[in-house]
């Protein structure tokens, strides 16, 4: 009986270990799930947990991208949000989907030439980065604001914008609120670690305003002290708000304010250090805008194959090898916009005028309509 | 003190009914008035509770959700794997009652009676019907084949427990060396397994892993080197003195920090890493009480007969410690049990966390009374009765003993 | 008689097999593994926080916070620095430690009295209570509290109105509260220095009674001077000290009085009700571990339930109660950090802010951690202290 009771003992001692060396789960096997509540509505500044960024080394030392990575491998893990409807979020039938999931797939298209071929990590705020930074993920997807300090101290390269967003206020109708100076003593949920809080913090401070943070660990527990009258006010990125207001029990009754208390450009990030997937992650991004902006559409695409538009013909890769020299193939604009769309598409698909959140495109229109987008030339 | 009613004459129902409520709520006077008071607010309270579950409730949200509950995401087509598991877990303790009790016969009829109670009212699909009354099937057949043979069996039904954790997890999770093929097609990433299914693993893999450091550590604090025992001293308070949820965030904010870049730690790793930590210094603290219990006697005994350290500890020491802080242990499994809440910090869809995103189901906003209600229900369930029977085993032993 | 080897030197072993030789080796061999482990250990922290670009250090306690506290009884802003609001949240934990810590004990003695009360509705809401809490997860409970009662609450314009006048809403309790005016701060010196003087009133005025036998009403003749004390510090105090305001409605909250707020409130309950579950179970078996003749003996003695209660059982229990009790406090200020869940700003809510915003995880992790093992620490050694004195009293 002793004898059998010690050996019990060690050999669940060393099974432990086996245990916590395999990881839980097969090992590609083992994507951290965010729980449902932790719905990221803003784009958070979490801690820049430091990794060393083991990839960029690996690849310093071999010279190689992760770009042959991810070839080699057959398909892009892409990390995203699982819980921002119309961003990143499990559709009904279990599937990933949204705007920034769209670009995951775009990546993949352009690759593989299959939009499919993507493995998506749900990431909390939290863990973003240090999933990058540890090469779980390949590139980040995920509402994430590009910073400098974000782009310096944590280790990140970001480089394009996929969306212009800004910090905004949610109040019911009823209260009649109009402008910042009406939230005089308020009582305002915001979501903790998040530039969000500090935003808000140095915006009722420079008006001289009193308030009342009520701050939660999460965007649920946020969103749900609001609805529950807890609060006058809730404050995060405006897609958040807009995403958010469509689950509100009476959608109706509250009403976005028509300040912007930030500024928050939401982009790709990739590790820094790899010039290569970089510019490839860049342009993919800019085959979306560039395509909008020479009308290319999913749709009508086969008929621009035989344009003579040398611009056109650059952008689909009928001329020139700019998709080569970008470590593609030369049609990596082609197939973007052939299995994801152009930019107009993907924003419509996701966030337009068909959709719950019907969001007027403001800054996210092309530069010839008075919005930011804007692709620098394909040639 | 009060309740000694005389059993030297055989009183009629309707006597002994009234010497039972007279000793219990009538006399002396004030005990009247207490009874007279409390009655009707009790009767006031326990009417709006049961008024609430009845008619005001509305379980439909709980209903609708009982598979996220009970296994949370887990692929809707890889179910079987769970009923597999749960097929294995039922067996086993089929087996144990028949070894340990048997032909016993309330529990297998209790098992019986709540399979098909469950199969007739839980809205869960006809397979799932079916399923439920195959596992009561599966435990009435485990303790007949436990009762026939009995004590014979007992030693092999303890190494199948041990084995099938780690069968469970095979199944359930796909968990083996990353260099070895999967054994199942389906992919099974850590962040589907969840609800009470999880809340269960996290507990049990944090009570096994940290029991052999909890009894090293309980070793190092009674040994007379210095080192060892100021090490273990130093552990086991600086662990006691500060949260679990400070545990878990230091495992999950740290773990990676201090690991080499390459290792990457999933976050149920890390969740079990720190509910290891912790569990272990408490572990350490009533194992040490069960040391200390033992007699001085023994030790000498044990030297006497010329035994080493190791071979004192192992043959005559803990098998005796160990055995009077069973029932410490249980009611730290409990506490464990009921602390895998706060994994919620690292991001793990436990029971809890599947409550919380439940709640936040468009369709079902406003309704948190009903769904804490249940699973502090399904927590007060596994609780209660572990604690009742460890409670009820104590006291057979104890009742052996003399 | 130098040829004959003494028989302990002739058992001598080897000093490989020397059982202290391989004592100090053991340890060495223990004290390098752990040491390598750590250096190990933190020499891949600082590889890591070295490429990130960061430099470990508490300078950053000094630099603006930049974001604001809800629920703070120290002023703070934004403007104010880490450190301070660290401060914020120690002194939060403190406040709901303190607080919960007292009604605990008074809700977990009644319910462990009531549990072997003779009176079977009693006994049975004690027993309900204590195995309905004991066996549910705190922080369900916590939830519960917060989600399903305090949010639950009228919102704040049909606040129910009680006399006061205060206000309930889900935004908290609106109550009638002090506002310090210019002689407050001589005022509460002479406040504070009541508490003193009274303490010395009584002390003087029991040992009087306990030496000479007359009774000298040590409680009441402590209360009265309290009350001159406090009396004397309003004529002292330039100007009146503090005016009382009254809370109202007016915009999007309450102003005026003071708010006691529903995070601040669900916490509170929370960790009362749960510990007190534990305290009942606590206090019961301290006093049914007295033995029998004692109560046997009170009642031969005359004494009613209430006095043998208060005058045989309870102080005999207390050796028995006060060990375990030491730990459930220390459980209520530990398990005070599930603050974090319900927003209510704690250190432990705080210092994940902190953390959020700094990426300091390594400096904010080991205040904190020294933060709780002070707290550990120092309510040991008041108990230990107490427990001795509770011991001395005992012949």
């Amino acid at each position: 009986m002793n004898r059998r009771l010690l050996l019990l003992v060690t050999l669940l001692a060393a099974l432990a270990l086996v245990l916590a060396a395999c990881g839980g789960g097969g090992e590609e096997g083992s994507a951290p799930t965010e729980t449902a509540a932790e719905t990221g509505g803003a784009a958070e500044t979490a801690a820049p947990t430091p990794v060393p960024e083991q990839k960029e080394e690996a690849q310093q030392q071999t010279g190689q991208s992760l770009l042959e990575t991810v070839k080699a491998r057959g398909k892009l893990i892409c990390g995203v949000n699982q819980a921002l409807p119309g961003f990143g979020y499990l559709d009904q039938s279990g599937n990933f989907a949204g705007f920034d999931v769209d670009f995951c797939k775009a990546v993949a298209a352009a690759i593989f030439d299959d939009p499919n071929a993507v493995e998506y990590r749900p990431l909390t705020a939290q863990e973003r980065f240090t999933a990058l930074q540890t090469g779980e993920v390949d590139v980040l997807f995920r509402n994430t604001t590009w910073t400098l300090g974000r782009d310096t101290s944590v280790g990140l390269d970001f480089g394009v914008v996929t969306f212009y967003d800004g910090q905004g206020i949610m109040v019911r109708k009823a209260d009649n609120i109009t402008s910042m100076e009406d939230l005089n003593g308020a009582a305002i949920c915001v979501q903790t670690g998040t530039t969000t809080e500090l935003n808000l913090a140095d915006q009722m401070r420079a008006r001289g305003l009193d308030y009342e943070p009520v701050v939660f660990e999460d965007a649920d527990s946020t969103f749900n002290a609001y609805e529950e009258g807890r609060c006058d006010a809730v404050t995060t990125d405006k897609s958040g708000l807009v995403s958010r207001r469509t689950v509100l029990q009476n959608p109706d009754d509250h009403v976005i304010l028509d300040v912007t208390l930030s500024k928050e450009p939401l982009g790709p990030a990739v590790l820094q250090g790899d010039p290569i997937w970089h510019d490839v992650v860049m342009w993919v991004v800019f085959a979306t805008i560039q395509g909008e902006e020479f009308g290319i559409t999913s749709q009508n695409i086969d008929d621009f194959m035989n344009s003579e538009d040398p611009n056109i013909r650059r952008f689909l890769g009928l001329e020139g090898d700019l998709g080569t020299s970008l470590g593609l193939t030369n049609d990596f604009a082609y197939r973007v916009v052939k299995h994801v769309g152009n930019y107009g598409e993907i924003y419509d698909r996701n966030l337009g005028p068909d959709t719950p959140f019907n969001l007027p495109r403001g800054l996210n229109d092309l530069w010839t309509n008075g919005g930011l987008l804007y692709s620098p030339p394909f040639r | 003190m009060t309740t000694t009613t005389q059993t030297h004459t055989t009183p009629s129902l309707i006597t002994s009914i009234w010497h039972w409520l007279r000793d219990n709520l009538l006399t002396p006077w004030y005990n009247a008035l207490i009874t007279i008071i409390v009655t009707p607010i009790v009767a006031f309270v326990l009417y709006r509770i049961l008024a609430w579950i009845f008619f005001a409730a509305e379980w439909d949200v709980v209903k609708q959700n009982l598979r996220l509950f009970m296994v949370g995401p887990y692929p809707q087509e890889e179910l079987w794997r769970s009923w597999v598991t749960l097929g294995i877990v039922v067996l086993l303790s089929g087996l144990s009652w028949g070894a340990w009790r048997g032909r016993e016969w309330t529990a297998p009829i209790s098992v019986v009676v709540l399979g098909i109670l469950g199969a007739l009212f839980l809205p869960i699909t006809a397979a799932s019907k079916i399923n439920l009354l195959i596992m009561a099937a599966i435990f009435v057949g485990g303790q007949f084949l436990g009762a026939w043979k009995g004590e014979h069996l007992r030693k092999y039904v303890v190494w199948l427990w041990v084995l099938s954790f780690f069968i469970v997890l095979i199944i359930l999770w796909d968990v083996r060396p990353s260099s070895t093929p999967p054994f199942f097609e389906a992919n099974i990433p850590s962040g589907q397994v969840g609800g009470l299914t999880l809340t269960i693993l996290l507990a049990v893999i944090g009570i096994v892993a940290s029991f052999p450091i909890g009894v090293l550590l309980a070793l190092g604090r009674r040994s007379s080197l210095p080192v060892v025992k100021t090490f273990s001293i130093l552990y086991i308070e600086i662990i006691r003195g500060v949260p679990l949820v400070t545990v878990l965030w230091t495992a999950s904010l740290l773990l990676p920090l201090f690991l080499p870049s390459d290792i990457r730690v999933d976050k149920f790793i890390r969740a079990v890493t720190g509910i290891t930590l912790f569990s272990a210094a408490y572990l350490a603290e009533n194992v040490r009480g069960g040391l200390q219990a033992i007699p001085k006697g023994q030790y000498e005994a044990a030297q006497a007969l010329g035994l080493n350290y190791r071979q004192m500890m192992q043959y005559i020491i803990l098998p005796q410690a160990l055995r009077i802080v069973i029932p410490a242990l249980v009611g730290q499994f409990i506490a464990l049990f009921k602390d895998t809440t706060l994994v919620l910090i690292v991001g793990l869809l436990e029971l809890l966390a599947i409550a919380r995103s439940v709640i936040s189901q468009p369709e079902f906003i406003g309704l948190q009374r009903e769904v804490f209600v249940f699973i502090a229900l399904i927590y007060w369930v596994f609780s209660y009765s572990m604690s009742y029977t460890s409670r009820r085993i104590e006291e057979r032993l104890n009742v052996s003993r003399r | 008689m130098a040829n004959t080897p003494l028989p302990v030197e002739h058992a001598r072993p080897p000093f490989w097999r020397d059982e202290r030789v391989l004592a100090v080796i053991a340890q060495i061999i223990f004290l390098i593994v752990v040491i390598v482990t750590a250096v190990y250990l933190f020499n891949n922290a600082r590889e890591g926080l070295a490429q990130a670009g960061l430099t470990p250090g508490y300078d950053f306690l000094r630099l603006r916070a930049g974001f604001d506290i809800g629920d703070s009884i120290i002023s703070y802003t934004s403007d104010d620095t880490y450190g301070r609001a660290f401060l914020v949240g120690i002194v939060n934990t403190v406040r709901v430690a303190i607080i919960g810590i007292i009604l605990a004990t008074i809700l977990g003695t009644i319910m462990g009295i009531l549990r072997l009360s003779p009176n079977l509705l009693l006994r049975g809401i004690a027993t309900v209570y204590v195995e309905t809490i004991r066996n549910t997860p705190l922080l369900v409970q916590l939830f519960f509290w917060y989600t399903a009662v305090m949010l639950k609450f009228p919102r704040v314009r049909q606040a129910i109105a009680l006399p006061g006048p205060t206000y309930l809403s889900n935004r908290g309790l609106a109550i009638p509260w002090i506002e310090p005016l210019d002689g407050f701060r001589i005022w509460f010196g002479f406040f504070i220095a009541a508490f003193v003087i009274a303490y010395i009133v009584y002390r003087v005025q029991w040992t009087r009674e306990d030496r000479t036998g007359q009774t000298s009403y040590p409680l009441t003749s402590a209360l009265i001077a309290w009350i001159i004390v406090v009396i004397a510090g309003w004529f002292f105090a330039p100007g009146q000290p503090f005016t009382i305001t009254r809370p109202e409605l007016a915009g999007l909250n309450f102003e005026g009085g003071t708010v006691l707020a529903p995070e601040f409130a669900a916490l509170l309950i929370g960790l009362v009700v749960y510990t007190g579950a534990f305290i009942a179970e606590i206090v019961r078996a301290g006093i049914q571990a007295v033995d029998k003749g004692q109560r046997e003996a009170a009642t031969a003695l005359g004494l009613s339930t209430v006095q043998s209660l208060r005058f045989i059982i309870l102080p005999q229990a207390m050796r028995i109660i006060i060990p375990p009790m030491t730990s459930q406090y220390l459980n209520l200020t530990k398990n005070s950090s599930l603050a974090f869940f319900i927003g209510f700003p704690d250190l432990f809510a705080v210092s994940t802010t902190i953390q959020n915003q700094t990426g300091k995880a390594l400096e904010v992790i080991s205040i904190v951690m020294a933060c709780y093992l002070t707290t550990s620490l120092l309510t040991s050694l008041f108990m230990n202290w107490y427990n001795q004195k509770v011991r001395l009293v005992e012949r």
